[in-house]
């Protein structure tokens, strides 16, 4: 293998770590430490914004993970994103206790106005953090260790497999919009006071789930990277590139796509964990099948297969978001997102990222070229293959 | 105390004279005093007016009932008068019939109360019952079936006697029989007859009738006891039948939306995610159409679908062509890629004829050979849904027999069955997708002219068929149009039984697990290609 290659993909794993970290201390240091107004001071907003845009990167990971490299698209991970969003948003309803409009101790405002006569059963255990901390992972991964094991285990591949990841999310999201199902229905939950014990609203608890926000992504990008460059990860690989070749030399291909595909709905649960707190609202709106195609187009904005251009196409494409969305360019968003699904596919197949160390590569290979002919042949040879 | 002696003296005589009127023709000054009891302003003096006025046989009843159902009546209770604004805006005399310049100042419109309401209902029955129209006649008898008011009884019984069209009899018949079984005096004979009677009628109402009784004498409640199960049984049969219509209608929609998808990802294996968006564009030039026709020529309305259904084949097919020669050409042998680039053409789209046309819902009109319905035994057909099934098994035809009989139809199905091999053979697979996309997209934009008819024209029309089409094409399985129509009706009919059961909501998730579940054994839908080529 060549170490040319090893070492410059763990140089820019090494700067997208020390960025993210950088931010994730940086930043809630700059909003709680200096005085508001001044020039360096984050304004909470933004805090929260920036938060925001973590929880997306953990997302667009988690989505890298499958689709990058194993071939797998799904277009309902943001079904699994929602569902540790509500994990976490029931786990906040039932802190509210008394101090919802109703006054009820029990019983979340919305279901006493539902006339709900007690608790659902399915609600009990969330009021501790932990039960609630473990549904955020269990949750999803669960449905997508069914969804997986049903779907990989008859072959279902390519759009068909897209279709009904889709078909999964459009469910969830008819079934959550209906008020006895327990969740709210169409406002879903909100109105959030505490989380373990401090106030949500508070500059102080925004600045920590920032922090505890880019440590996710710190923690994920490292349980990828480390999925991905293990033996596990070659075979991912070969799936994603030749899956009946792969299959014929004798791997079990369903398992390795259902460790992978539950493991990428777990880190997708994590992240809209995080997110609610921040946002302060989970509603089945995040179920919607647009939402997940978006999570998509910012892996491969960003260049699938490569994990920080995951995690940078998500920042990107939703810091463009929120530009153009709060300005008077906003009725032109639409136009130039869908401009950008069909030119990335288009003209940009690597991403960002893939397109720039396709340039940055063969010219330091070529620069080492003295020193290392061989590592620069095997260099070549060993770029991911973006084919299907 | 005067007053209220003469006025309960007044009412004994009069309700003493109203039991012999009902057989008797009223005397025209009876008729004046009844009339003027509408003036006194008390509930129970209106009632008998209006018993007084609906057997008097005067041709102002009529005028007079309906006056006071519509609250046209109005009466000033100084001079006893008592006046109809007619809807016309004239007013007149309600005793007399002659005309009057305006209305007192005084007068004030007749009070009812919900017991009253329903006595006016009866007696407008009852005043109908002899209409020249035999459409009013069963209206008529229809009234006097749900009001069941015993006073409706002799006029209904000559009504029964003098009666010639069939269809009436057997309304009047029928009413009748619900009259008699609410009547406190009848004999158990009677009454079985009439419970055999609402038997044979066996709706909704008669049902309703029948569980009403209480107090029966066995045998009677065994009758009807029997005859509430047999017509319990007679709906459930027409609400299956209902169903099974519905969910034909619904299959008809999702074959129309689908087939186009169904045949592009046959052939060229992509999804064009676009596609929903074909149907909406398809849609808009109906719109257009209507609104040039509308504009210029008023006349041609009603043939303004038929205009927009080659135009809108045009549309959206040209526009198709447009997409695969620009964009999806490039993304051959990326089928994720192009569902990503495809679905972002979607998004364009969308925002493109929500700026040209406005984000809200427009008007679509039904020509007039559309709209409307029929009764077919107990269920309701509408001109526009039968005229879409029809619409859709056209278009179903016509392209088995473009498939089977056309060049193009060959080179379809062989690039379809093996695109390297067909090729070889020296097929332009590159045309083929061409003209493969834009028959798609084309036959999208003529479902869009259909959608307009039943389905808000906006620009997220297409979207809420997206998820749906797939479906089907996930359940029938691609490169056989069979499969596609056996989908689209499955579905269609499974969502309209399930509905009942589970509600709208949570049939359509069962429905999608079901998907889910079913293609664990046929992965490739229920008509899967067989064959080496389907395995990629």
């Amino acid at each position: 293998m060549s170490h040319v290659l090893t070492r410059s993909l763990d140089r820019s794993a090494a700067l997208f770590l020390i960025v993210v970290a950088g931010c994730g201390a940086l930043i809630p240091l700059s909003n709680l430490l200096l005085p508001s107004g001044s020039m360096l001071q984050v304004p909470t907003y933004l805090v929260a914004l920036f938060g925001k845009y973590a929880c997306y990167a953990v997302l667009a990971l988690s989505i890298d993970l499958i689709w990058g490299y194993c071939g797998i698209l799904s277009l309902g991970h943001g079904a699994f994103f929602a569902l540790g969003g509500y994990a976490m948003g029931m786990y906040l309803m039932r802190q509210i206790g008394n101090r919802g409009v109703y006054g009820n101790p029990i019983l979340p405002d919305f279901m006493v106005f539902l006339n709900y006569p007690k608790l659902p059963w399915y609600w009990h255990g969330f009021d501790m953090f932990a039960f609630a901390a473990l549904m955020v992972v269990l949750v999803p991964g669960l449905l997508a260790f069914c969804f997986g094991w049903l779907a990989f285990r008859s072959r279902v591949t390519g759009v068909y497999l897209s279709i009904i990841t889709q078909a999964m999310t459009y469910a969830l999201l008819l079934a959550f919009f209906r008020n006895d199902f327990g969740f709210g229905g169409n406002n879903g939950l909100t109105d959030f006071k505490d989380i373990l014990g401090f106030n949500v609203q508070a500059d102080g608890t925004r600045a920590a789930l920032f922090a505890l926000s880019c440590v996710a992504l710190i923690v994920a990008f490292l349980i990828c990277r480390a999925v991905v460059t293990s033996k596990l990860g070659k075979v991912l690989i070969a799936i994603r590139d030749a899956e009946s070749r792969t299959r014929f030399l004798g791997y079990r291909v369903e398992s390795y796509k259902l460790f992978v595909f539950t493991l990428s709905a777990c880190m997708a649960g994590v992240a809209g964990a995080l997110y609610v707190p921040q946002v302060g609202i989970i509603n089945p709106s995040e179920f919607a099948p647009a939402n997940s195609i978006e999570a998509v187009i910012w892996v491969a904005v960003g260049g699938r297969g490569t994990l920080i251009g995951a995690a940078l196409g998500a920042v990107v494409v939703n810091y463009a978001k929120t530009y153009f969305t709060s300005g008077s360019l906003a009725p032109y968003w639409l136009f130039m997102l869908g401009a950008l699904f069909i030119l990335v596919t288009l003209l940009l197949p690597k991403g960002i990222v893939g397109t720039f160390s396709s340039w940055w590569e063969p010219w330091k290979a070529g620069r080492s070229a003295e020193n290392a002919e061989s590592a620069a042949r095997e260099d070549g040879i060993s770029e991911p293959k973006m084919a299907e | 105390m005067v007053a209220q002696v003469s006025g309960r003296f007044r009412a004994l005589v009069l309700s003493a004279f109203l039991v012999v009127s009902l057989s008797l023709p009223a005397l025209a000054g009876d008729f004046e005093d009844g009339v003027a009891k509408f003036a006194n302003d008390e509930f129970s003096d209106t009632e008998e007016a209006i018993g007084i006025v609906a057997t008097s046989g005067n041709p102002l009843a009529f005028p007079i009932i309906s006056a006071l159902q519509d609250g046209r009546l109005s009466a000033d209770p100084d001079i006893k008068k008592v006046y109809i604004t007619r809807e016309d805006g004239k007013i007149i005399d309600a005793a007399t019939g002659g005309v009057v310049d305006k209305l007192p100042d005084n007068a004030a419109a007749v009070r009812l109360n919900n017991r009253l309401r329903r006595t006016v209902a009866a007696a407008l029955g009852s005043l109908t019952l002899t209409s020249p129209d035999p459409a009013k006649r069963i209206a008529a008898a229809q009234s006097v079936f749900k009001s069941h008011e015993e006073n409706a009884l002799p006029a209904i019984n000559s009504a029964l006697a003098n009666e010639t069209n069939r269809a009436v009899r057997s309304a009047f018949a029928e009413a009748r029989a619900a009259v008699v079984l609410y009547k406190s005096d009848t004999s158990d004979a009677e009454k079985l007859d009439a419970i055999a009677t609402l038997r044979a009628r066996g709706d909704q109402e008669a049902l309703a009738l029948l569980t009403g009784l209480s107090d029966q004498p066995p045998l009677v409640a065994r009758a009807a006891a029997s005859a509430i199960s047999s017509i319990q049984g007679t709906l459930a049969i027409w609400s299956a039948v209902q169903n099974a219509w519905y969910g034909l209608s619904l299959g008809s929609v999702l074959l129309l939306a689908a087939i186009g998808l169904a045949i592009t990802f046959g052939v060229m294996g992509v999804i064009n995610m676009a596609h929903g968006e074909m149907v909406m564009l398809g849609a808009y030039t109906t719109f257009v159409v209507q609104e040039i026709i509308r504009t210029s020529y008023p006349g041609l309305f009603d043939y303004s679908l038929l205009m927009a259904v080659p135009l809108a084949f045009i549309v959206a097919g040209a526009v198709g062509v447009l997409i695969e020669r620009t964009i999806i050409r490039f993304l051959y042998g990326r089928p994720l890629e192009t569902l990503l680039a495809t679905w972002g053409l979607s998004l364009v789209l969308q925002q493109a004829v929500r700026t040209a046309f406005g984000p809200t819902n427009r008007e679509v009109g039904n020509p007039t050979w559309m709209s409307g319905a029929f009764e077919l035994g107990q269920i309701t057909i509408t001109y526009n849904r039968l005229w879409i099934l029809c619409f859709t098994m056209a278009v179903f035809a016509i392209l088995l027999a473009m498939l089977r009989y056309t060049a193009l139809g060959l080179e379809m199905r062989a690039v379809t069955q093996n695109r390297r091999m067909a090729a070889s053979m020296g097929i332009a697979t590159s045309r083929v997708d061409a003209l493969t996309f834009g028959l798609g997209s084309g036959i999208a934009g003529i479902a869009g002219v259909a959608l307009s008819q039943i389905d808000n024209v906006s620009p997220n029309l297409g979207q809420s068929y997206i998820i749906d089409s797939f479906m089907v094409v996930v359940f029938g399985g691609v490169g056989n149009l069979w499969g596609t129509l056996v989908g689209a009706f499955t579905l269609g009919i499974a969502n309209k039984f399930l509905e009942p059961v589970a509600g709208a909501v949570l049939g359509k998730i069962a429905i999608l697990v079901l998907i889910i579940l079913f293609i664990q054994k046929r992965p490739r839908g229920l008509f899967a290609l067989k064959g080496r080529a389907v395995e990629a």
